[in-house]
């Protein structure tokens, strides 16, 4: 059960990595990623995010999606779900922590629509999970997500300062960048099996 | 040229969702693995967009501006669901191959920022252009994608093999990396084709 656990995490991070391999969340990773910082700010919210959605999905889905035979309405559920679930972190965060509020704020409320949130709770339905291994696959997916943005960061910072033929400039030398970052991440495919 | 034919061509070229505008990057990054997923991919994505747009629009006196994004994602999810089933219903094979990334649409930037930034302002019938056109620009760029991943990574076209076995195919491109290089250059020329027009201007 417990190797499980870490084997669900490690994939998580290294193998499924949500940005560089399943295309989750690529919005925020070209958006904020210009210094290290900030990436890291947006990983940190990421994580706190990603694990109370994948905590109140599971349960929203089993206690009462379930029962009530209305599986189909997910989509919509989850997403208010979500929705709610980030203005109420930002409401709790804002009275009783005001500096990391200053550290986290600007990235809240761009979290919503972060397709990795979404993402991360319906392939957790989709696996058939239990609420342990939900919450472990979140933080895994949320903390891949947080090295990929910081390690692409770094990566950009340097970029600014080269010579870059015109058309390239901006988005398409970061795609190209983000593209060779996910060469190298293939390296680790085929290391898990689940 | 009508007002609701520029706002159409606006959408598919000027203002074009992947490469100008850069949002909804997921769903394209991740199908644009073939012309059929990519093309599948946006035209699901245009007829919630085009459904979304209108149903905005014809809401946009009674929803309060405080909890108007709320609204928006109910309304947007409620088309995501329908084409979801529809999609299960008449076209599995599409369905299976997309799978996740049905559901996504719902947070397919591209989605909210049409129902803030025109359905919310105008009238039901420039919102229906409107979501058109920057559906069917969505749906080409997915399309163009898909053919030169396709075409390069598998040597096949439309699943109809092309290329005979003694080119070597170039696996990387329908792997993950692929579609960050192909986005990359696409942009890159449709950047530079671009500049070019305005100077010759």
């Amino acid at each position: 059960m417990f190797v499980r656990l870490i084997l669900i995490l490690l994939a998580g991070i290294f193998v499924n990595n949500y940005i560089l391999s399943q295309f989750l969340g690529i919005c925020p990773f070209l958006g904020v990623s210009k210094r290290v910082e900030t990436a890291a700010g947006m990983g940190i919210a990421v994580i706190f995010v990603i694990t109370l959605a994948c905590a109140a999905t599971y349960l929203v889905y089993n206690l009462i999606l379930v029962p009530l035979g209305l599986e189909y309405l997910y989509t919509i559920a989850f997403i208010l779900v979500i929705a709610a679930l980030v203005q109420f972190v930002e409401m709790f965060i804002k009275k009783s922590s005001p500096a990391l509020y200053q550290a986290l704020g600007v990235y809240l409320p761009l979290i919503t629509t972060n397709c990795a949130v979404l993402g991360v709770a319906v392939s957790n339905m989709q696996v058939g999970y239990n609420f342990i291994e939900s919450l472990v696959s979140g933080i895994g997916a949320a903390g891949g997500f947080t090295l990929a943005i910081v390690l692409f960061a770094g990566i950009r910072e340097r970029i600014e300062f080269n010579d870059i033929p015109k058309a390239f400039e901006g988005f398409p030398i970061a795609l190209i960048g983000a593209g060779l970052m996910s060469v190298s991440f293939l390296g680790f495919s085929g290391l898990i099996k689940l | 040229m009508s007002n609701n034919l520029k706002v159409l061509r606006d959408g598919i070229i000027f203002d074009n969702p992947i490469l100008i505008q850069v949002v909804g990057m997921c769903a394209t990054l991740a199908t644009s693995t073939s012309i059929i997923n990519g093309v599948g991919m946006g035209l699901s994505t245009t007829a919630v967009l085009v459904g979304s747009n209108v149903v905005i629009s014809l809401l946009r006196k009674f929803i309060p501006d405080t909890v108007r994004i709320p609204c928006f994602i109910v309304v947007i999810a409620s088309f995501v669901t329908i084409v979801q089933l529809l999609l299960q219903a008449y076209l599995p094979s599409l369905n299976d191959a997309l799978g996740l990334y049905i559901p996504l649409i719902v947070v397919n930037c591209i989605i909210l920022a049409r129902a803030e930034g025109f359905a919310s302002k105008n009238g039901p019938v420039a919102s229906f252009f409107d979501g058109l056109g920057n559906g069917l620009g969505f749906t080409i760029v997915l399309g163009v994608m898909g053919a030169i991943r396709e075409f390069l990574g598998s040597g096949t076209f439309l699943s109809a093999k092309v290329l005979p076995d003694v080119f070597p195919k170039t696996l990387l491109l329908i792997m993950a990396p692929g579609a960050f290089f192909t986005l990359g250059i696409l942009m890159a020329l449709f950047k530079h084709v671009i500049a070019k027009r305005k100077t010759a201007e």
